[in-house]
């Protein structure tokens, strides 16, 4: 069974940003960028699928500028074995990334696709969902354990999903869509000779044009804020003191 | 045009989640009027219908029982909403793993946007949104002639809702035809606790890797019990395996803005604050001074956790 992955091009999660004093977004200019953390583990997945003979072949995709390469090669490194680079400056919103991925789910035909929940930039949690109700597929969301039965002729996929109340296990019939949650897995780190490697592993560039979809959005932004500031506030010496001003100043007990 | 907003349930029970996304429902129709329905889709789910009816501005509540939408999963349910949308100019849900999991499958199936997690409404086609783990907030208007929305309940205060004998909405049946070859149920595993929910918790007490083990969390239990609070953890505390992922509060957990949050050995990473910054009286309990905790915390104590809980308990 072939595995599509999809991964995106993130600000590196332990960055504090800046909105830009226009308000027009989130300055992004000399910041450190990485794969979005959801992306490394649906990775990590796939290629443990391999390693489990599962999946005979892993394929990475990303939507994104010229650099987005970079979060490529490091999944070619961490083992996929090559990667199709969708390429385009342009702010693409989650239906037009799913509509992107559709496109080459069609082409490629992947018994599995995997993707992260959210991004930890938008934060919208959409793509995966999207892309299941785009080609038909079944959707196995918030993952934190993926199984294939069936055996040989793999015809379907178990999957435990962490719901509000606790977890909830679903069979899906294959070809499906997965998107990952923190604890499906600890993704590896790529070995220098690895990442040496993966710099000679194909890759396919294609434009939004060749693939006819248009990323136009019905969204338009309008403006980003910082929240507002929290006060700060006051140490207290002792148990008696916090109980005390719990409650007579904050007046919450 | 009306507005449809999906009910949150779980376990034969209308979840107060449904009320707070009703809340935000009525800040929408302030600017464009309408009425205000409700889809209950289940199995066996006449009770929760009339729950969502006796909601404070609902004027109808639309109820598909069958077992096909049992365990409410995401390829039937956005079956059943892409059949009803064309009736309504938006559809909201609550940001819950129902509503994420449901909601951009409409989006999708009808061509539109969905809006994640607002927590305001500026009006019927401008909302606002937090991203960057909530340390942004973009103000996003939507061109599409359907808006697909999920609410942040925490960030709207819920309705009210009349008295059990009247009933205001009128409550009636769907038939859809739905069936689903794609995806069965095979089981569900839930935490159970006497506790408050942890998203509706008045007070929460969280802990984090400085509780150094699940054993120690019956400190937290044991002050939990006195305030009547909810417990939480940080994904440290999760991911180290003190207690079960569903009690994470986070960007990628649980949301929570309770009256009171008592983080105890957190040192307050960016993740976290993002689950639980909105809070309104925020009390940090670590020991070490330079926490980045202690930056967002309106009371700080800089203590050994193991002394302090149990001093706390004693003294409420």
């Amino acid at each position: 069974m072939k595995v599509l992955v999809a991964v995106k091009r993130v600000i590196d999660y332990n960055v504090k940003i800046r909105v830009k004093p226009d308000h027009s977004d989130v300055d992004l200019t000399n910041v450190k960028m990485a794969m979005n953390p959801f992306c490394e583990i649906a990775v990590e997945e796939a290629v443990r699928l391999k390693e489990k003979g599962v999946a005979t072949e892993v394929v990475a995709v990303t939507v994104g500028p010229k650099a987005a390469q970079e979060q490529l090669r490091t999944a070619l490194a961490l083992g996929a074995d090559r990667a199709i680079h969708v390429q385009t400056d342009e702010a693409v919103e989650s239906l037009a990334a799913a509509k992107l991925l559709a496109k080459v789910v069609e082409e490629e035909q992947p018994g599995l696709t995997i993707l992260g929940k959210q991004a930890i930039d938008s934060d919208n949690n959409q793509v995966g969902q999207m892309l299941a109700a785009l080609t038909g597929r079944p959707q196995g969301t918030f993952a934190s354990a993926v199984e294939v039965d069936g055996g040989a002729d793999d015809k379907s996929l178990k999957v435990t999903r962490e719901i509000d109340g606790g977890l909830q296990t679903v069979a899906l019939q294959l070809p499906a869509i997965v998107t990952t949650d923190l604890r499906l897995n600890e993704p590896r780190y790529a070995k220098l000779p690895d990442i040496m490697k993966a710099k000679k592993k194909p890759l396919d560039t294609k434009t939004p044009d060749e693939l006819g979809v248009s990323v136009a959005s019905g969204l338009k932004r309008i403006r980003v804020e910082p929240p507002a500031e929290r006060q700060g506030g006051v140490k207290v010496g002792s148990v008696d003191e916090l109980v005390d001003k719990l409650k007579n100043e904050a007046k919450v007990l | 045009m009306s507005i449809l907003i999906l009910a949150e349930h779980h376990d034969g029970q209308l979840t107060e989640a449904t009320a707070h996304v009703v809340a935000a429902a009525r800040k929408v129709k302030e600017s464009i009027g309408g009425d205000i329905d409700v889809l209950v889709a289940g199995e066996n789910v006449g009770a929760i219908a009339e729950a969502a009816a006796r909601l404070d501005g609902v004027a109808r509540v639309r109820v598909a029982d069958a077992a096909v939408y049992a365990h409410q999963l995401a390829e039937p349910l956005g079956d059943l909403l892409v059949a009803l949308a064309d009736d309504y100019s938006h559809v909201l849900a609550a940001a819950s793993t129902t509503g994420k999991n449901v909601l951009p499958r409409l989006a999708a199936l009808k061509d539109v946007s969905q809006i994640s997690e607002i927590i305001g409404v500026e009006s019927a086609d401008t909302f606002q949104r937090p991203i960057y783990a909530g340390n942004a907030i973009a103000t996003v208007q939507s061109e599409d002639a359907l808006k697909v929305i999920t609410v942040r309940p925490t960030a709207f205060d819920a309705v009210g809702g009349s008295s059990q004998d009247q009933g205001s909405a009128a409550v009636e049946a769907v038939e859809a035809g739905i069936d689903n070859a794609l995806s069965s149920f095979i089981d569900e595993r839930l935490e159970q606790s006497d506790r408050p929910e942890l998203g509706a918790a008045k007070i929460v007490i969280s802990g984090g890797r400085g509780m150094g083990s699940g054993e120690n969390f019956k400190l937290l239990e044991a002050v939990a019990d006195k305030l009547g609070a909810a417990i939480g953890a940080s994904r440290a505390a999760v991911d180290a395996g003190f207690v079960p992922n569903d009690m994470q509060v986070g960007q990628t957990g649980k949301i929570v803005a309770p009256e009171l949050y008592i983080a105890v050995g957190i040192s307050g990473a960016i993740q976290h604050l993002a689950g639980m910054k909105d809070s309104k009286v925020i009390v940090a309990i670590n020991k070490d001074d330079e926490a980045p905790i202690f930056q967002v915390a309106d009371y700080g104590f800089v203590s050994d956790l193991f002394e302090a809980l149990p001093e706390l308990e004693q003294k409420l």
